[in-house]
């Protein structure tokens, strides 16, 4: 039966006092998922968030919802089977750049692959925090931290990157700060049947304060990130008066007003067509030479695993036949003793 | 032996069947068990095979056994078999320790060739002379070139045809044990229906197997094995592995919850995925999930999720594991995790059986984490054990270890289908609706009794709660650092796990009243053990027996037991785990050892042996 209840942000609010540290990103993405959980319509007892370790991971204490703050790195194992147990429920998994993509690197791309029915959401702060200051496999090559002192001799993971590599078909981005993005992107995601992965800037106000700050600051936000919308130019910059065009296989980023190009030149997003070619291309703009892409830049369905799971489960119940065990062991090799 | 002609009666035979790995003797020797089996037989396998998938055609590493115990009072595989049959110079010589005195032996003379005889590292030209065998116990018998004859006309090339030559073996042992040849062909037919010019070919050269028998052995005495009266009931042949996996779909039925498996595929514990897999007909949800640790953690998300969550592995997956089960722990979830026990440490050896996870599953986890620990005794066992742990897990909000071990889990007998009323219903305390709507209910409140917390489902309305490994506060599952409340949390979880003693049986006692030797064990090593028992009393010693299903927490009787004798050997394939675990419970209890660790069971000869020396100590 479908639920007509409207829901506000409230109702998914538990009574635990937030213990993020004042200031931390943490705050106004958990404002986001609120709304966006109220927007989307499901009931709280219909809601599931589960989470490994890490500040972002207490984030289920703060949800009036089911929640399993689990163990490092495992949210998405542990997401996998409660979502294939109990396919009714809407199941959320919260997860940092270490918990994510170190010690849980294997199931994240894993649940990626399968493409069970979750969303994950992706906190990057670049840094790993409640252990105080270590560095993530997302800082960047140099990064100078308690565990790196001389700088790391190591190349990042980028999200993105990992998420097509493992066949994802939803990756969309945001900044903590931007939180009309990220509402969109968190709808979005809770909408895709299938895995949904939503990278968020976040910014640890301890331990990497301004880590994205060269690309999310006001001053330059408008031409160091596109907001990519789905049938829509890819426009950027405070007049939106920049745009991506095509350059051989490559993308570049052009000024309407100075460079010979028009409005016609400007490429469209599509984040519903199967082929990743372009989209692995938006991910990776870095917000250097191409601005950082922030909302949905791919969303394409697939078959979904749980789906697939129910279906096989009903068509081989059905082709068999059997109505309990001891029917099933019967109609193998057996023999009477009278 | 050779030299009767009368057909000789039986009360048990064992035949060991063995070859190259490729050499389909596992099939052969489970069809022989089925078909025995089939007649009335009580059965007891023992397949003993290599972890390479193929070593080197003909060498002795590549070497693969079956064997089987037929007859009545069949508890173990046997010690030693009566008739051993080895396809090549290897499978000789590595099995010929095997062989009883007096035992005989069947190979095929037609691949004991210079070459053969090299690769298997003999030195001299005569193999069964450089093995002190009497040749008058060996039947040379041409096995290849007699398949060949019989598949002359088949169109088959030659790969195909020597492929077929261990249903000649078959069809001789057949003969010689006097087994009915339509039931043969029966599970012939059942294995190879879909390939019809295979089927027609392994038929025919089974029959070739068996009139090679009659007509050029007519000399040979046959044998007729006795049957006992069996309880009356409808029957399967069933292994360890198998009963695991039908003893959970039993508890998902009698808890209504439906059961997931999460699992790896790791050896000797893949079957129970393989079969969990093949139950998609009955609604099960088996997962090959990516690895261990992913394995037992689907597995406790869909417990959380109000299912009946299960993982599979052996050894080296529980050590990856652990951790999960911490969890298990904390959370007070239902979880069965299922440990077939291989030789360790490490890698170790995969194939091969081992009781030495005991420690591990009883401490083998972060922080004082108490779990039920259960151990089935026989490959039937399996199914009641496996419903046992399962029971237990939801009744209790626990984490629950089923220890068997590559034994048992490969081991098979014939089993009586049990019927829907043997097992009781399973109650798992779920959150009661008026407890719901009076909205008083703390998630980590719990029933006076057990010390049990309710499960509430995801799913049901107003029953929303956050579940997680940090501490809980004790009445409203908050987090808590409290020092004292952390004490009283520990306190509480193991208190749980203890009060399951009174939910289990009691230790049984087997053998005379007046004895003062108990001999013990727990797991898979009860056949072995407990023929010792019976053996050792036919000798006039006095020995009682006893073997242990239920590890943590033991049945409540334990002590009682225990102190009911002056002297207590306990018997265990590890260096004395069950030993020290008893020891540390009972102090005043003088604990004999009897320890083997080799990667293969007891012999009943050697715990008879061993128990003699301790009691004439």
């Amino acid at each position: 039966m479908q639920d007509t209840t409207k829901y506000v942000a409230a109702d998914y609010k538990s009574d635990q006092p937030v213990r993020w540290c004042p200031g931390c990103g943490d705050h106004a993405i958990l404002n986001s998922l609120h709304k966006t959980m109220a927007a989307l319509g499901v009931a709280p007892h219909k809601t599931a968030v589960i989470s490994g370790i890490g500040c972002s991971s207490r984030l289920p204490y703060y949800m009036n919802s089911y929640g399993f703050h689990t163990i490092h790195g495992r949210a998405a194992a542990v997401a996998t089977g409660f979502k294939l147990a109990n396919p009714e429920m809407t199941v959320w998994q919260i997860s940092g750049d270490g918990d994510g993509l170190a010690i849980g690197g294997n199931h994240f791309i894993h649940a990626v692959r399968r493409n069970i029915d979750i969303n994950i959401l992706l906190f990057n702060n670049k840094i790993y925090g409640l252990t105080k200051g270590q560095y993530s496999p997302t800082s960047a090559r140099g990064f100078v931290s308690k565990s790196s002192p001389y700088g790391t001799t190591e190349d990042p993971f980028i999200p993105a990157e990992l998420v097509f590599g493992a066949r994802g078909n939803f990756f969309a981005r945001s900044i903590d700060v931007e939180l009309q993005i990220t509402q969109e992107v968190l709808l979005a995601a809770g909408r895709h049947r299938g895995t949904s992965v939503c990278e968020i800037l976040q910014n640890c106000v301890i331990y990497n304060n301004g880590i994205h700050s060269p690309i999310t600051d006001r001053e330059y936000r408008a031409d160091r990130t596109i907001h990519l919308v789905h049938g829509e130019k890819m426009l950027f910059g405070k007049d939106k008066r920049r745009g991506l065009v095509r350059d051989g296989f490559l993308l570049k980023a052009v000024d309407l007003d100075k460079d010979p190009y028009t409005i016609d030149d400007v490429l469209v997003h599509d984040a519903h067509t199967p082929s990743n070619f372009l989209h692995q291309q938006l991910a990776m703009m870095d917000g250097t030479e191409l601005p950082l892409a922030v909302g949905i830049i791919r969303d394409v369905e697939s078959p979904v695993y749980n789906e697939a799971v129910e279906q096989q489960v009903r068509e081989v119940k059905a082709a068999h036949g059997f109505d309990s065990l001891r029917s099933m062991i019967l109609a193998g090799d057996t023999w009477e003793v009278k | 032996m050779l030299a009767d002609t009368s057909v000789k009666t039986l009360d048990k035979v064992v035949i060991r069947f063995s070859g190259d790995s490729g050499d389909g003797m596992q099939l052969v020797g489970n069809i022989f068990t089925n078909v025995s089996a089939g007649l009335g037989n009580e059965v007891s396998t023992f397949p003993d095979y290599p972890a390479e998938i193929r070593a080197p055609q003909g060498s002795l590493g590549g070497v693969s056994g079956f064997q089987v115990s037929v007859g009545t009072g069949v508890h173990t595989p046997g010690d030693k078999c009566d008739v051993l049959v080895a396809m090549n110079p290897a499978a000789l010589k590595q099995n010929v320790r095997h062989l009883a005195h007096g035992g005989i032996i069947i190979v095929d003379i037609d691949s004991f060739k210079q070459s053969d005889l090299d690769k298997a590292k003999f030195t001299t030209d005569n193999p069964f002379r450089e093995l002190n065998l009497n040749e008058d116990q060996v039947l040379m018998v041409p096995v290849t070139s007699m398949t060949k004859a019989a598949l002359a006309d088949s169109g088959l090339d030659n790969k195909s045809i020597t492929k077929c030559r261990n249903f000649f073996a078959l069809g001789l042992v057949c003969w010689l044990f006097d087994r009915p040849l339509d039931s043969v062909l029966h599970f012939i037919k059942k294995k190879f229906g879909r390939k019809p010019a295979i089927l027609e070919a392994n038929s025919k050269v089974f029959r070739a197997g068996y009139d090679y028998g009659a007509n050029s052995h007519a000399s040979v005495s046959t044998y007729r094995i006795e049957t006992k009266e069996a309880r009356p009931g409808i029957y399967t042949d069933i292994n360890g592995n198998t009963a695991t996996a039908w003893g959970l779909i039993m508890a998902s039925e009698k808890s209504g919850r439906p059961l997931f498996l999460g699992s790896y595929p790791i050896t000797p514990a893949t079957d129970i995925l393989h079969e969990l897999a093949k139950r998609k007909d009955l609604g099960v949800k088996a997962v090959q999930m990516e690895d261990e640790i992913a394995g037992v953690c689907s597995a406790i998300g869909a417990s959380f999720a109000g299912n009946l969550g299960v993982t599979s592995t052996s050894g080296p997956g529980l050590a990856l594991k652990s951790e999960g089960i911490g969890l298990a722990v904390m959370a007070e979830l239902p979880l069965v995790v299922i440990d077939v026990q291989r030789g360790g440490p490490s890698t170790g050896l995969p194939t091969k059986t081992e009781q030495t996870d005991l420690m591990q599953a009883l401490y083998g986890r972060n922080g004082e984490s108490p779990v039920a620990v259960v151990a089935p005794v026989s490959p039937t066992d399996c199914f009641t054990m496996a419903f046992e742990a399962a029971r237990i897990a939801m009744e209790h909000m626990t984490p629950v270890i089923l220890l068997t071990d590559a034994f048992i889990g490969n081991g098979s007998s014939a089993w009586r289908i049990p019927d829907a009323d043997e097992y009781p219903a399973i109650k798992p305390p779920f959150l009661p609706a008026e407890r719901l709507l009076d909205g008083t209910w703390q998630p980590y409140e719990r029933r006076d009794d057990n010390k049990v917390r309710y499960w509430a489902i995801p799913g049901t309305e107003g029953a929303m709660h956050r579940l997680g490994g940090l501490e809980k506060d004790y009445f409203t599952g908050a987090i808590s650092n409290d020092p004292v409340n952390h004490e009283r949390m520990i306190n509480v979880r193991r208190e749980k796990v203890a009060r399951i003693a009174s939910d289990i049986p009691e230790l049984e006692v087997i053998g005379p009243d007046d004895a003062d030797v108990l001999l013990m064990g727990w797991g898979g090593t009860y056949g072995h053990l407990r023929t010792a028992a019976n053996e050792l009393n036919c000798q006039g010693l006095k020995v009682a027996f006893a073997q242990l299903r239920y590890i943590n927490p033991l049945p409540a009787n334990t002590g009682e037991v225990l102190s009911r004798y002056g002297k207590v050997i306990v018997a265990e394939l590890n260096t004395g785990m069950l030993a020290d675990y008893l020891q540390a419970k009972f102090p005043k209890t003088d604990i004999s050892r009897i320890n083997k660790i080799q990667g293969q069971p007891f012999l009943v000869e050697e715990v008879v042996e061993a128990v003699k020396n301790i009691i004439q100590k």
